[in-house]
């Protein structure tokens, strides 16, 4: 198992049945793949569905029917569809059990920095913020560190935030760390 | 009974150079592709165009931006277009980038007649600096302002005479919201019917919203399934 899978099947047990979750992109769209069956989720889509299923294959895809990072999806039972801004409303308004999110950078007392490197990459907000803000639940899954080795667990984010002390557990390859509800207290788990 | 039905070229004399113009769609399914195509071979220039995204590297959007018409995109995540990027970077176009919901409110404001919102999103990060933040209840809360434009374009699957609509899967997206929020909405439709015969329970948005439908009389590739996405 590469390290990526390691994190998506770890992220995967952190999931309950009936709840409503959003997958950002990278890391947390393998996720699905690590899911047990009988555990029945409805995965939000930001561009108005919930209860996507895992990615078309075999020449099933349907011009109509993609999620927020473009690919082609297929649906499970029970999905809907929807506008941009009941999309958000569910966000929002709370309806969001859990959003998993890649990052750049979190902190200790759980800020999350994930959508710009000043003058490098600008590609806008999307629906991060509000979910970073919003979910009930932020679980950050990320490498342990940068290819180049740096640290992106940090004391204090260096770029510019997301979204302040939102994030309740960040899962790298080597740790699950969680802030048992008292942010900035963060305590190292087990491995695996 | 009312026909909104029209030519591609009757629907878009309503463009006038330097407008601002609502474009549905995220990512590919609910943009208009054939109506930005006529736009641009009607030459209009100096737009602003609001859009969810910035499409793909000449496709969409994309067309419009790569070949100098707008002067302005009002977006929330351009992050699959590294054309556009590129523009902005350059300072060839000026990119004003909103948290996707949020941007998606403003044109639901901008369309229901009212004058703006309150909310959290973004307070404490950087898009504060460009915000109006107001105390309301003992808390901070920024100002958002509505958004309108004077045409906006969208892709529909069904359209009846009268302008009501159907969209298809993930393709209604934007589409419904911003065609409450222009002085002239233009629909593109792939499929259009008689008035009178789709099950009111069925559509999406009323034709109230709508002044002009255009049947399209093909789907270009770039409606179609796109290779790059598939695994």
């Amino acid at each position: 198992m590469s390290s990526k899978e390691k994190i998506a099947a770890r992220a995967a047990r952190e999931i309950r049945s009936g709840q409503i979750i959003n997958l950002g992109i990278g890391i947390p769209t393998l996720i699905l793949d690590y899911l047990p069956q009988e555990i029945e989720v409805l995965v939000q889509s930001e561009n108005g569905i919930l209860g996507i299923g895992p990615r078309c294959r075999n020449g099933t895809e349907d011009r109509n029917l993609i999620d927020a990072g473009a690919n082609y999806v297929t649906l499970a039972p029970g999905a809907s569809f929807f506008d941009s801004a009941l999309s958000f409303a569910l966000i929002r308004g709370g309806r969001v059990d859990i959003s998993f999110l890649g990052t750049l950078e979190v902190s200790a007392a759980g800020d999350l920095a994930n959508w710009i490197i000043p003058g490098k990459m600008t590609p806008g907000i999307g629906g991060g913020m509000e979910l970073a803000q919003k979910a009930r639940r932020v679980i950050v899954t990320t490498a342990h560190t940068t290819r180049e080795g740096a640290p992106k667990i940090l004391t204090r984010c260096t770029l510019p935030l997301t979204a302040p002390a939102c994030v309740k557990t960040i899962i790298t390859e080597l740790a699950v760390i969680d802030d048992h509800g008292r942010a900035g207290t963060a305590r190292v788990g087990r491995r695996g | 009974m009312i026909d909104k039905t029209t030519s591609i070229d009757g629907a878009l004399s309503a463009i006038r150079d330097g407008h601002r113009l609502m474009v549905g769609g995220f990512g590919g399914p609910g943009t208009p592709f054939t109506l930005l195509e006529g736009v641009l071979e009607r030459g209009s220039g100096g737009l602003t165009l609001v859009k969810n995204d910035a499409n793909e590297p000449r496709m969409g959007i994309s067309r419009l931006l790569e070949a100098g018409r707008a002067r302005t995109l009002i977006a929330s995540h351009i992050g699959l277009n590294p054309v556009a990027v590129a523009m902005m970077q350059r300072g060839e176009i000026e990119v004003e980038l909103h948290p996707q919901g949020i941007l998606a409110e403003k044109i639901r404001a901008g369309g229901a007649g009212l004058l703006g919102f309150l909310t959290d999103i973004g307070l404490d990060t950087p898009l504060r600096e460009n915000r109006h933040v107001i105390r309301v209840d003992g808390r901070e809360a920024i100002l958002e302002r509505p958004l309108r434009a004077d045409v906006t374009m969208i892709h529909a699957a069904i359209a009846d005479t009268a302008g009501n609509l159907i969209f298809a899967k993930s393709g209604r997206n934007f589409c419904p919201l911003m065609a409450t929020a222009a002085d002239t909405v233009i629909v593109e439709a792939e499929e259009v019917v008689p008035a009178g015969t789709l099950d009111p329970d069925r559509i999406h948005l009323p034709g109230a919203f709508v002044d002009h439908v255009v049947a399209l009389a093909k789907l270009t590739p770039e409606y179609g399934v796109l290779p790059q996405h598939v695994l």
